[in-house]
């Protein structure tokens, strides 16, 4: 039978390219289509907020060098990952990354819990210099990113894009994200107030060292600070059914 | 019937006028990309690069098409081979083939000696920059340039008919180069959607995507005109690698730019659905680009070279229906444990062992169809290429399915090991099988009796055997210590290691890679200089016999002109 | 030229499939009976593994597998059950002395080697694999401490970091004297000449001289009348001449200058009080702990 259909294919070039369609098509269908529609492939939680203008200045930056290359984010269910690196990484935690960074090669330590766990100097010091900081590191130096000064031109249209994506911006974030991404490197802006109710949880502050300056490397370490710190895991029931899959 | 009229509308007369349409559309856009952005951009700062890059692309590729327009619309002699695109390719692959593996020892090397090879003030020499670009050359340009000249080689003779649609080979071979050169810079500069082997922004993807169906058409279309009446097997495994190569880069590459004419774009899917989108794509990239388009090659040139027909017509049909059926389901493997839920990590699993044996039927095909010729082995370096290369495959093929089952996973992700493995498959199958392939094309194509000479080539091959064997026996014990490593506890029951003691211990491992990358580079700096001489007809590579005119479609089968010579 | 007939190839003695393509023949040798065992074997396996796993895509949910297991939930025991053999000794690091834990070998032993492990991992980018630090990030092996250097001082500074997030974190600022306009510049210049000559290295003695009441109104509240510092604030002993931010002209001029204030992280959130007191412990131990004062003499720490 299937040596028959073989046969009839391989004398019609066309018939033979739609075969291979069909053929092709299954496995795709069946893996990924269902990851869409079914309820449990991300789980409920507290706290996940889209990113702050800075903060997603800052994840387009550590996309563009590539820095996924050597740092995963994503911690895996394994005894050892998760002493390490703390709370194995929910599919929730994710779910405003587009693209998503979780990796295939650790060069480098796990990311997805880095935030908070060294200060903005230590981050400004490892970043320009990585060997200063730690003699056996393999990482490569970015000290450009303190001198470049942040393009915020174009951070309206890239909340934009995301809104319209889906992620959950409201018309007022997107109008307000050249301004809220200056608040966040000051304290005393004048709408601190307003964006602290937008973006719940953001933290204010100059992160690289120079108040005079919105660079690069500002943004970065925002990012950097906040990974893998949304999410209140005493909030979070790990060992409901629906969470365990 | 209509099928005839588009037959005879493809013939390639009027190829040009839409290739020149294309290129003032393309022209059109690009200018508004090369505008200046009204803020010097930093996160986008090449999308005036490229526009230019276009810009200047298209002006000449008009000029040219004017130039041979002036004259009325060249006709197309359909009594000969279109063998000039295939040279081209030759020369191409060969070109990237050093591109591609000089970046890759050059990040070999930085990951060794960081302190000499890292320059701050450079960003675009860093190592997040320069990893995609060493795999897209050595994948994309290196292999893609292999794989579409050997197709367009392959599909004429074995269809024993011209290609189809005449000058679109052309605007396919130097589309595809526009197509690297665009992701090259882009990478280099920062632009880059990150998921990787689809690094290129979506503006770079939409021209692949249009030189990809002119490929898949100039394909299909000389497949319809053969004058044999079945279709070959290595025609199968073209066909199938074209058309889900298309498939597959455009469902994983549908992303929302900030705007028309920004650098900038947001995948359409986030997190977890996209993880999984990019790797059922990643994984086949592998299972289409990496084996059903390079078991195409061996299907073609193992036999060719060793003058034996194929072993077994079934277990062609058999393990190529179930290899393209079975690939598509396994991209969870490189997903194990993560936030991906674990059904679909379980389909991966269980679909990449099923997929074993369909993959070892190819090498149990090339193999066998060496037997009754095995003694050539040891007096042809290019057939013992060829044949290496598909032991490569088998092993790659044995290490995959085993790495894929989630217990060895657990182990194996994230560490040296998996660049082992892709070594193993990258350089001893795609990479041996490809300088086999060059070596049997170019005194084919450029009608010499031999290559300038065997004995670089059996230098070339224990040169890069070497440098396998140094590349890939490294990143094992090196994946494997930094995966226990990692998981090793002191027996208080505390984690033993700190993550940066493994960085460390795997140094010296980091320095037998860099030195097998370098012996591999080098054997391909060989076969760069043997190919070159063979060209200008040195040594060995004197002329056929000038009427033995071999581009000449002949009315008997071709064959090879070193057979001929004997 | 394919005419189809299919004939005995020579060699193998196998019959051909009667095509050919530019040459090329093929065999039509039977699959390999191996083969074929081992493909239907490998589906076996599938199909058995996969009814025991979670597997199969539902309407609006999945096949969970006979097993009903999920990684989640395995790591969750397993922590849990490696913990356990710990626990007993967890448990007693909780709120326990410093003579406590010593009075334990085993014990002390534990907590020394669960402090090594978390060390690594968390602390060692800032202070170095061993300990040793580096400009702008103490050195925790000797004996100079900026909070105090016993075990519970050691403790609470884990716990709660110096200028982190936490709301109580042990907080002083050394201001920036010279940015922020505070004093002047030769001001500047003459205290770093006094702070030199503190330190006990080679000073100008006429700006020494000059600086003295600057020292006393801006600086002594701090680092004490004497310059030996405070350790109740966080203020460095300046006499020792053992340097967070170095001690040559340059670096102390721009100490005073531009101010420092050190971060270090509150670790309270990240790791478990237990794993904070065998990580103190650990530090403790590193060669400059201080023994617990048994009354209040603040006056003997170096
Ligand atoms: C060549 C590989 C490589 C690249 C590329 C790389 N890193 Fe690293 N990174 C490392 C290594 C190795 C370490 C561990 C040693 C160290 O701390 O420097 C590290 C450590 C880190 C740490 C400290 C993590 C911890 O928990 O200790 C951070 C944060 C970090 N990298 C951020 C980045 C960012 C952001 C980028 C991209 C802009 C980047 N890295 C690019 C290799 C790399
Ligand atoms: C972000 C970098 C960073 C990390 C990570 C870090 N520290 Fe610190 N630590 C510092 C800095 C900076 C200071 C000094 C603060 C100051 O200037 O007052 C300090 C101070 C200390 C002190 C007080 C020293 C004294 O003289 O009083 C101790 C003890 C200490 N750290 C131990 C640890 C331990 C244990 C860990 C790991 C759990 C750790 N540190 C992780 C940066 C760090
Ligand atoms: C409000 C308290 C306060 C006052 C007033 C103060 N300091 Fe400090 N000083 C500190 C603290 C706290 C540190 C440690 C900063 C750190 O650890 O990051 C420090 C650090 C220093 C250091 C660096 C020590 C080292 O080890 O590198 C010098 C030098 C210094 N102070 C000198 C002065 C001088 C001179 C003045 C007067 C102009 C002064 N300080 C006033 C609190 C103070
Ligand atoms: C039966 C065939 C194969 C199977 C089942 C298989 C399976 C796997 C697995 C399990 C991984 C590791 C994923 C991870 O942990 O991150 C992997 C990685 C990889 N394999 Fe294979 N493999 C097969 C054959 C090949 C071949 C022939 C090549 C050819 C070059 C190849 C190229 C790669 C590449 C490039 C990666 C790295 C992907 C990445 O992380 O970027 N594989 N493969
Ligand atoms: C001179 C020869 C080569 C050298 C020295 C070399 C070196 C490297 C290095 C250092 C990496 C990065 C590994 C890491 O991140 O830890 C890498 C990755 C990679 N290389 Fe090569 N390479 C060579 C040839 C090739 C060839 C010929 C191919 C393909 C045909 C190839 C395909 C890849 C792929 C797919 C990856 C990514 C693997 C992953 O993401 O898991 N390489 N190579
Ligand atoms: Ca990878
Ligand atoms: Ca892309
Ligand atoms: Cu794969």
């Amino acid at each position: 039978m299937f040596l028959r259909i073989h046969k009839f294919l391989e004398k019609r070039s066309f018939a033979l390219l739609i075969g291979i369609i069909a053929v092709v098509s299954v496995g795709g269908l069946i893996e990924v289509a269902p990851l869409f529609y079914i309820d449990s492939t991300i789980e409920e939680v507290e706290g996940m907020r889209p990113y702050t203008p800075l903060e997603l200045a800052g994840r387009n930056i550590y996309v563009r060098e590539g820095c996924h290359a050597c740092h995963s984010q994503m911690i895996r269910p394994l005894r050892d990952e998760v002493e390490r690196y703390g709370h194995y990484s929910l599919a929730a935690e994710s779910m405003y990354d587009r693209p998503f960074q979780w990796g295939s090669k650790r060069t480098g330590p796990d990311l997805s819990r880095v935030g908070s766990k060294y200060s903005d100097e230590w981050h400004r010091l490892h970043m320009e210099d990585p060997r200063a900081v730690v003699p056996e590191s393999i990482m490569p130096p970015y000290k450009f990113l303190s001198k470049n000064a942040l393009d915020i031109s174009s951070i309206q249209a890239d909340l934009k894009a995301n809104q319209r994506l889906g992620v959950p911006y409201s018309d007022e974030m997107v109008e307000k994200a050249a301004s809220d991404l200056r608040t966040q490197l000051d304290e005393d802006a004048d709408d601190y107030d307003g964006f602290v109710t937008r973006y719940a949880n953001a933290v204010v502050r100059d992160f690289d060292g120079n108040p005079d300056k919105i660079s690069e490397m500002d943004a970065l370490i925002a990012y950097l600070q906040m990974i893998g710190t949304l999410v209140d895991f005493d909030e979070y029931e790990a060992e409901k059914d629906e969470n365990l899959r | 019937m209509t099928s005839k009229n588009i037959l005879s509308r493809l013939k390639g007369d009027d190829s040009l006028i839409f290739i020149a349409l294309i290129c003032v559309l393309g022209f059109i856009w690009s200018i508004f990309a090369a505008q200046p952005h009204d803020v010097p951009s930093m996160i986008y700062p090449t999308m005036e690069m490229h526009g230019f890059i276009l810009m200047g692309a298209f002006i000449i590729a008009l000029i040219v098409i004017m130039f041979k327009v002036a004259d009325g619309l060249p006709q197309i002699d359909h009594s000969e081979y279109e063998d000039g695109v295939i040279k081209a390719g030759v020369i191409a692959t060969t070109f990237w083939g050093i591109v591609g593996m000089l970046v890759g020892v050059i990040i070999a090397c930085q990951l060794t000696w960081p302190e000499i090879f890292y320059f701050e003030n450079l960003p675009w020499t860093n190592f997040g920059r320069l990893r995609p670009l060493h795999t897209s050359a050595v994948i994309f340009a290196f292999g893609g340039n292999a794989l579409i000249a050997t197709s367009l080689y392959v599909v004429q003779r074995t269809c024993r008919t011209r290609l189809a649609g005449g000058n679109w080979a052309w605007f396919v071979f130097w589309g595809y180069q526009l197509f690297i050169v665009l992701a090259a810079t882009g990478y280099l500069t920062g632009i880059t959607q990150s998921k990787e082997y689809a690094e290129p922004e979506w503006y770079v993807d939409i021209w692949l995507t249009i030189v990809w169906v002119a490929y898949l058409m100039i394909f299909l279309f000389t497949l319809a005109r053969r004058k044999e009446p079945h279709i070959y097997v290595a025609n199968w495994f073209y066909l199938a690698f074209i058309i889900t190569i298309a498939i597959l880069h455009i469902v994983n590459n549908l992303a929302l730019p900030t705007g028309p004419f920004d650098a900038k774009s947001y995948s359409l899917f986030a997190g977890v659905q996209d993880a999984m989108t990019q790797w059922w794509y990643g994984h086949n990239a592998v299972g289409f680009f990496l084996t059903a388009g390079f078991l195409a090659i061996m299907y073609y040139f193992i036999p060719k070279r060793a003058d034996r027909p194929i072993w077994s017509y079934k277990l062609s049909i058999v393990h190529f229906w179930a290899v393209i059926f079975i690939y598509v389901w396994a991209g969870p493997h490189h997903l194990h444990y993560t936030a991906l839920p674990q059904w679909t990590q379980t389909l991966g699993m269980v679909f990449s062992i099923m997929l074993w044996m369909p993959s070892w039927g190819g090498m149990i095909n090339g193999l066998m169809t060496l037997s009754g010729a095995w003694d050539k082995l040891r007096t042809d370096p290019v057939l013992r290429m060829l044949v290496v290369s598909v032991a490569f495959y088998g092993m790659a093929t044995f290490e995959g399915p085993l790495m894929s089952i989630r217990y060895v996973n657990a182990l194996s992700h994230y560490t040296e090991w998996t660049i082992g493995h892709v070594h193993s498959g990258a350089l001893g199958w795609n990479g041996f099988i490809t300088f086999g392939a060059l070596y049997c094309l170019v005194p084919w194509l450029w009608k010499k009796k031999e290559l300038y000479s065997l004995k670089l080539v059996e230098l070339h091959f224990w040169l890069a055997t070497l440098g396998i064997v140094f590349y890939i026996t490294s990143m094992w014990v090196a994946g494997i210590m930094e995966g226990l490593m990692w998981r090793a506890y002191t027996d208080l029951g505390f984690l033993e290691y700190a993550f940066i003691e493994t960085v460390s211990a795997k140094h010296i491992y980091y320095v037998i890679r860099a030195l097998g990358g370098t012996l591999f580079l080098l054997g391909t700096f060989i076969m760069a200089f043997n190919i070159f001489m063979t060209i200008k007809g040195k040594g060995l590579a004197q002329p056929l016999d000038g009427d033995i005119p071999l581009a000449k479609r002949p009315s008997v089968p071709t064959a090879a002109p070193i057979l001929a010579g004997e | 030229m394919s005419d189809n007939t299919p004939k005995i190839d020579e060699i193998s003695g196998t019959e051909t499939t009667g095509h050919e393509w530019d040459g090329i023949e093929e065999l039509n040798t039977p699959m390999p009976r191996w083969w074929l065992w081992v493909f239907y074997a490998s589906i076996l396996f599938a199909i058995a593994y996969a009814i025991a796993m979670p597997s199969i895509p539902l309407v609006n949910s999945y096949y969970k597998g006979l097993l009903g297991a999920s990684d989640r939930k395995q790591v969750a025991q397993e922590v849990e059950l490696m913990g356990g053999q710990k626990y007993e000794l967890f448990n007693q690091l909780n709120g326990e002395t410093l003579e406590g834990i010593e009075a334990k070998p085993e014990l002390f032993r534990f907590a020394m080697a669960a402090g090594k492990s978390a060390f690594g991992d968390n602390c060692a980018t800032c202070h170095g694999s061993g300990g040793q630090g580096f400009k702008g990030y103490p050195n925790l092996n000797d004996d100079v401490w900026l909070w105090g250097g016993t075990f519970e001082d050691i403790r609470q500074t884990l716990t709660v970091g110096i200028r982190s997030a936490h709301d109580d974190t042990r907080f002083n600022i050394m201001m920036a004297y010279g940015r922020e306009g505070f004093l002047t510049n030769p001001q500047i210049d003459d205290l770093t000449q006094y702070v030199l000559n503190l330190s006990g290295q080679e000073a100008e003695q006429q700006a020494v001289l000059r600086a003295g009441t600057v020292f006393q109104t801006n600086c002594s509240s701090c680092h004490g009348v004497a310059g030996t510092g405070d350790q109740s604030q966080g203020a460095p002993n300046l006499t020792d001449n053992e340097w967070l931010y170095g001690g040559d002209a340059a670096d102390i001029r721009a100490t005073i200058y531009n101010g420092r204030q050190g971060v270090m992280p509150n670790w309270n959130e990240r790791l478990s009080p237990e794993i904070i007191s065998a990580l103190a412990i650990y530090v403790h131990s590193l060669g400059g702990g201080v023994a617990t004062p048994q009354d209040t003499n603040t006056e003997d720490a170096p």
